[in-house]
C-alpha cells in the first residue's frame, strides 16, 4: 500500500500528519509552522508557532507579542514527532522561509512565497534539494519576467527627480511589510527627504534590528507634511489610493511597485501615474529554475496561475505536477499580498 | 520609432491632460513632418489594415519563445492584448537595431508586409522582433496587428496640434476632418497659417453634439425659444455639395457616399456650396425601418440590387451649415432652418418618395404637450426628442446649453448572468464581459451580452464571484452558476434568426445589480416579445 502523502491540503491548510503540524494554517491549530508574517500566511490564535529567527520580530508584530512563538535559525534542524523540520531562506521578505520536512528518507519542501531575485531587505533565496516541492505560482505565466532591479530603481530615482522639477510629491504604493522596506533600501536617498505612512513605520525598527540598512525616514503627519511636499518621496500602502490622505500632500505623482505592473491593463486599471515592476514573488524563469534546482520529481502548485504551470510541468518538463488548493481566490492583484491592517491615518 | 514609442509610453503612463498635451506638443515640435504625419494619423484613432494574420503571429511567437501554442493562448487570455502578450513572451530582443524613423517603419516595414504571403512574412517579422527593444516591439506589434489605439481623445490631439501650430482650435478641428493620407505635405498643410479654402472642398464641419437632458424640459424656459425634432435612430451624417461634387460623411468621419447612391444621386441637384447635417435612415413609405435594416447597407462590401430594394435609404436633413458656399455656423438656427428649407424643399417636392427629406419640427405649445408627444416615440420608431434653441449657433463638439437630447426611457429587463469572459485593455484579467439569459419555460436562454454599467467595485465583486462559481470553462469563457440577476437596459428590439433567443437588442447595458432578486424571478423571453409587439 502506498504511503499517505507526508503533507496534504486540509480545510485548515497544509498539514503534516506524521509531524502533527500545519504550515501557514488559516484557522487556529495546535502547532503552526509559519513561512512569513504576511496576514494570509500568519494567522493569530494557534497554540504554538515556529518561524525563522530573523522573522520572529515581524511575526510578533503581526500576531501579538505575547504569542507562543519559537524560532529557529535558517538551516538548523528540529524534530517534531520524529519528523525533521528545518527552515531555509525564501527571499520573499525579511525572515521568510521555505519549510523542509524530512521523514523516513523522504524530503518535502514547502516554498511559501519566494523570489529568486535579490533584495537588500531580505535574505537571499536558497534552493533546497527535495523529492517533493510545493511551490507558489502567483506569477506562473511566461509573460512575467522581472527586469533587473537595478534598472527599476534607476527608473524610480529618475521619476522622483522629474517630479521634484514639477513640484510634485512622489508617492510609492507598496505593501507595508516587505515591499516598502525593499523600496526604501533601494532608492537613492540623496535625492530628497523620505517619509513613510503610519502603517509602514512600525516595521522599520524591526528591520534595522536584523541588520537591514534603511535610510532615515519620518512618519508623515499633518505637521511635517510641509517638509516633503513637492520634493519628498513617501512610501504608503495601496489602501491610501482614493482617500483624502493623498490630497494632503497634493500635488503628487502616484506609483505602484508590484509585479502586476508588468501588464499594461493592470497599470491602467489602477489609474496610476507610474507602475514599477518590482515583485517579491518568483517570476516565470525563476520558477522554472527553482523547480529544477530542487531536483524534485513531484511538484505541487498553489496560488495563482497553477493550471498553465501544471500543464507545462507535466508536458514540457516531464514532471509529476498537481494542484494544491488554497482557500484564497488567487490570480488577483490585491492577492499578491494580504490586505493591510488599517492603521489610523496620521494626517486625519 | 524611438521618439514615437516614447510618446506612446508617456501618453499611456499619464492620467493628466496637461501632461498628455505637453508630450504631444513636444513630439510634434521635434519629429520630422513625414513621421509626425503618421503619428498624428494614429493618434487620431486611424488604423492600418492588419497585414499579418494573428494566427500566424501566435504560431511564430510559440516557435521563437519555445512555448507551446496553448501557453501563448493562456497568456493572451490573461493579458487581454495580443500585441502586448507577444512583446512579453518573446525572447528579449537584442536591441541595437538601426534606428528607423516612424514613417519608414510604417511604410516600408509594416505596410510592405501585405505584399508577402504569410510564411514569407516570418523572416521580416522575426528580424523586427529581434532588433527592437521591448517597448518598441509592443508598438510594432500594435502596428502589424492593425489594432493600434492610443488612449488619447481626438479633442486632446487637436488641442496639442493647434497649440503647436499656433492656430485656433476650431480651425484645426476643421482641417482634421475627413480622410487624409499621412505625408509630410499633409502635415505641413495642417500647420500652415494660410487659409486653406479650396484644399478643404471635401471636408465636413465638426459635428455639434447634444448632451442628454437631465432635468425637466420646463427648466429650459420658454417653449417658444425651442425647436423640437424627433430623435432619429440612424447614422448621423453630413451631406456636402461643393465644386460639383457630392460627399457624404458619417459622424465617424468615414466617407460613405458609395453606400447610399440614391442619396448622392439626388444630392447632385442641391445648390452649389451646400452642407447639410442630418440622419441617414432606412426609410419606406414615410416611415423609418429598424436600425438593423440600415446596417445591411453598411456591413456589406457590395451593394446588391436586392439590398437596395430591401433597405431603401433616405437622408433626413435638419440643419444647414453652409449655404451659397458660405459658412453659416454662426447664424442662428432660426435662420439656418430657413436656408435648409430653401436648399432641400425643391428636391422633396419633385418626388413622392424622395431620398432627401426635411426633418420636420415637432409642433408644441407647452412642455406638457411635448412630454405627451415624447411618450409616443416608440410607436413612431424614434428614440425621443431633440431640443434645439432657436437662437443657437452650430457649435463644435459636445457643448451643453443649446442642444439637448431627450430620449425615451430605455427598455428594461431583469436577466440572469450565465457566462463571463475576461475583458480587454484596462479590464484585462478581470471577468467583465457578461452573457445574460432569460427564462423560456424552465430553461435559461442566452439573450444579450453587456460590458458596461457596473462600478469598478462591483466589477471586482462579480469577478471574485465568477471565479468561485465557475461551472465549466470553454476557452476564455466561464459558464457560471445561474444565480446573479442584473437589470439590463436597451434601446431597440428586433426579430433575429441569428440569436438563440430569436431576438436582437440594441445597446444592451447593465443598469444595476439586482442583489434583491433570485434567478427564478428574472424575466422571460416572453416579456421581451411583448415589448417588441407594443413597439411595432
Amino acid at each position: 500500500m502506498p504511503r499517505p502523502p507526508l503533507i496534504h491540503a486540509t480545510p485548515h491548510g497544509l498539514y503534516c500528519e506524521a509531524g502533527g503540524f500545519y504550515i501557514d494554517p488559516w484557522r487556529p491549530v495546535d502547532r503552526a509552522v509559519i513561512t512569513h508574517a504576511h496576514s494570509d500566511h500568519a494567522r493569530s490564535g494557534s497554540r504554538a508557532y515556529l518561524c525563522s529567527r530573523s522573522g520572529e520580530g515581524v511575526l510578533r508584530h503581526r500576531i501579538g507579542s505575547a504569542s507562543p512563538i519559537e524560532s529557529l535559525p535558517f538551516g538548523e534542524q528540529t524534530t517534531m514527532n520524529g519528523v525533521t523540520v528545518s527552515l531555509h531562506p525564501a527571499g520573499h521578505i525579511l525572515g521568510s522561509a521555505q519549510v523542509r520536512v524530512e521523514h523516513q528518507g523522504e524530503v518535502w519542501v514547502v516554498s511559501g512565497d519566494y523570489k529568486t531575485a535579490p533584495d537588500a531587505a531580505a535574505e537571499n533565496y536558497e534552493p533546497v534539494r527535495c523529492n517533493h516541492f510545493i511551490t507558489e505560482c502567483t506569477f506562473g505565466l511566461p509573460i512575467y519576467r522581472w527586469p533587473d532591479q537595478a534598472d527599476v530603481f534607476a527608473e524610480l530615482n529618475q521619476w522622483w527627480r522629474a517630479n521634484q522639477e514639477l513640484g510634485r510629491t512622489s508617492i510609492v504604493l507598496a505593501y507595508s511589510l516587505g515591499k516598502a522596506q525593499r523600496v526604501l533600501a533601494g532608492v537613492d536617498a540623496s535625492i530628497g527627504p523620505i517619509a513613510v505612512h503610519g502603517a509602514v513605520a512600525p516595521f522599520m525598527p524591526l528591520y534595522r534590528r536584523e541588520g537591514i540598512e534603511l535610510p532615515e525616514v519620518e512618519t508623515l503627519t499633518k505637521d511635517n507634511a510641509q517638509d516633503y511636499r513637492g520634493k519628498g518621496l513617501v512610501v504608503a500602502p495601496g489602501s491610501v489610493q482614493g482617500t483624502t490622505w493623498l490630497k494632503k500632500i497634493a500635488p503628487n505623482s502616484l506609483a505602484f511597485a508590484s509585479g502586476w505592473m508588468a501588464v499594461r491593463g493592470a497599470r491602467r486599471r489602477l489609474s496610476l501615474d507610474r507602475g514599477f515592476v518590482l515583485s517579491d514573488h518568483v517570476d516565470w524563469p525563476g520558477l522554472i529554475d527553482a523547480v529544477k534546482a530542487t531536483g524534485a520529481e513531484t511538484i505541487g502548485a498553489t496560488h495563482g496561475h497553477t493550471a498553465p504551470f501544471i500543464r507545462y510541468a507535466r508536458e514540457v518538463m516531464g514532471l509529476n505536477a498537481y494542484n494544491v488548493p488554497t482557500h484564497f481566490v488567487g490570480e488577483r492583484i490585491d492577492r499578491e499580498e494580504p490586505e493591510e491592517p488599517q492603521t489610523e491615518l496620521p494626517l486625519g | 520609432m524611438k521618439a514615437f514609442t516614447q510618446l506612446f509610453t508617456r501618453l499611456d503612463e499619464s492620467n493628466r491632460t496637461n501632461d498628455k498635451v505637453a508630450a504631444m506638443r513636444g513630439y510634434f515640435a521635434e519629429a520630422e513632418p513625414r513621421s509626425a504625419a503618421w503619428a498624428l494619423w494614429f493618434l487620431m484613432g486611424n488604423k492600418l489594415r492588419a497585414p499579418v494574420k494573428t494566427k500566424m503571429l501566435r504560431e511564430w511567437a510559440s516557435q521563437l519563445s519555445e512555448f507551446p501554442l496553448w501557453m501563448v493562448e493562456e497568456c493572451y487570455s490573461h493579458v487581454g492584448d495580443l500585441a502586448e502578450t507577444l512583446a512579453l513572451i518573446l525572447p528579449v530582443g537584442k536591441g541595437g537595431g538601426e534606428e528607423l524613423p516612424l514613417w519608414q517603419l510604417v511604410e516600408e516595414r509594416v505596410m510592405a508586409l501585405a505584399d508577402w504571403d504569410g510564411p514569407l512574412q516570418f523572416p521580416l517579422v522575426r528580424a523586427a522582433w529581434s532588433t527592437l527593444s521591448s517597448s518598441e516591439r509592443f508598438v510594432y506589434n500594435k502596428l502589424i496587428t492593425g489594432g493600434f489605439r492610443v488612449g488619447v481623445s481626438r479633442t486632446l490631439v487637436t488641442r496639442a496640434l493647434a497649440e503647436h501650430a499656433g492656430i485656433e482650435r476650431a480651425v484645426m478641428e476643421h482641417r482634421l476632418m475627413g480622410a487624409w493620407r499621412p505625408s509630410a505635405e499633409a502635415f505641413e498643410r495642417l500647420l500652415s497659417e494660410e487659409d486653406d479654402g479650396e484644399a478643404s472642398a471635401a471636408q465636413p464641419y465638426p459635428f455639434f453634439l447634444a448632451y442628454p437632458l437631465e432635468g425637466a424640459p420646463a427648466d429650459l424656459g420658454e417653449p417658444a425659444d425651442w425647436r423640437a425634432e424627433w430623435k432619429w435612430d440612424g447614422i448621423r451624417a453630413q451631406l456636402i455639395k461643393r465644386q460639383g461634387q457630392v460627399m457624404l460623411w458619417s459622424r465617424g468621419e468615414e466617407m460613405i457616399a458609395e453606400r447610399f447612391p440614391e442619396v448622392t444621386t439626388l444630392a447632385a441637384r442641391l445648390p452649389e456650396g451646400t452642407v447639410l447635417d442630418g440622419e441617414l435612415m432606412a426609410w419606406r413609405d414615410g416611415r423609418p425601418l429598424s436600425f438593423a435594416v440600415l446596417q445591411t447597407r453598411i456591413g456589406r462590401t457590395k451593394l446588391t440590387p436586392k439590398v437596395l430594394k430591401e433597405a431603401p435609404a433616405a437622408f433626413l436633413a435638419y440643419d444647414c451649415l453652409e449655404f451659397n458656399g458660405r459658412d453659416q455656423r454662426e447664424t442662428p438656427l432660426r435662420v439656418r432652418s430657413a436656408l435648409l428649407h430653401k436648399a432641400v424643399a425643391p428636391l422633396c417636392s419633385e418626388h413622392a418618395e424622395s431620398s432627401i427629406l426635411l426633418a420636420d419640427g415637432v409642433a408644441f405649445q407647452n412642455w406638457e404637450d411635448l412630454t405627451k408627444l415624447r411618450e409616443k416615440s416608440r410607436e413612431r420608431g424614434v428614440e425621443g426628442l431633440m431640443l434645439k434653441r432657436w437662437e443657437s449657433p452650430y457649435r463644435v463638439g459636445r457643448v451643453k446649453g443649446d442642444w439637448w437630447k431627450w430620449k425615451v426611457d430605455p427598455y428594461s429587463v431583469d436577466a440572469v448572468l450565465v457566462a463571463a469572459q475576461s475583458g480587454h485593455g484596462r479590464r484585462s484579467g478581470l471577468f467583465t464581459d457578461y452573457t445574460f439569459a432569460l427564462w423560456k419555460d424552465t430553461e435559461l436562454v442566452s439573450f444579450a451580452k453587456a460590458y458596461s454599467g457596473l462600478t469598478d467595485a462591483e466589477i471586482a465583486r462579480v469577478d471574485r464571484w465568477v471565479r468561485q462559481h465557475t461551472v465549466s470553462k470553454h476557452g476564455p469563457v466561464r459558464v457560471v452558476e445561474p444565480e446573479l440577476v442584473f437589470e439590463l437596459h436597451f434601446e431597440g428590439i428586433a426579430e433575429s434568426s441569428r440569436h438563440k433567443s430569436g431576438l436582437a437588442v440594441r445597446f444592451p447595458r447593465i443598469a444595476r445589480w439586482r442583489e434583491d432578486k433570485p434567478a427564478a424571478e428574472a424575466d422571460s423571453i416572453g416579456t421581451v416579445r411583448a415589448l417588441l409587439r407594443t413597439s411595432d
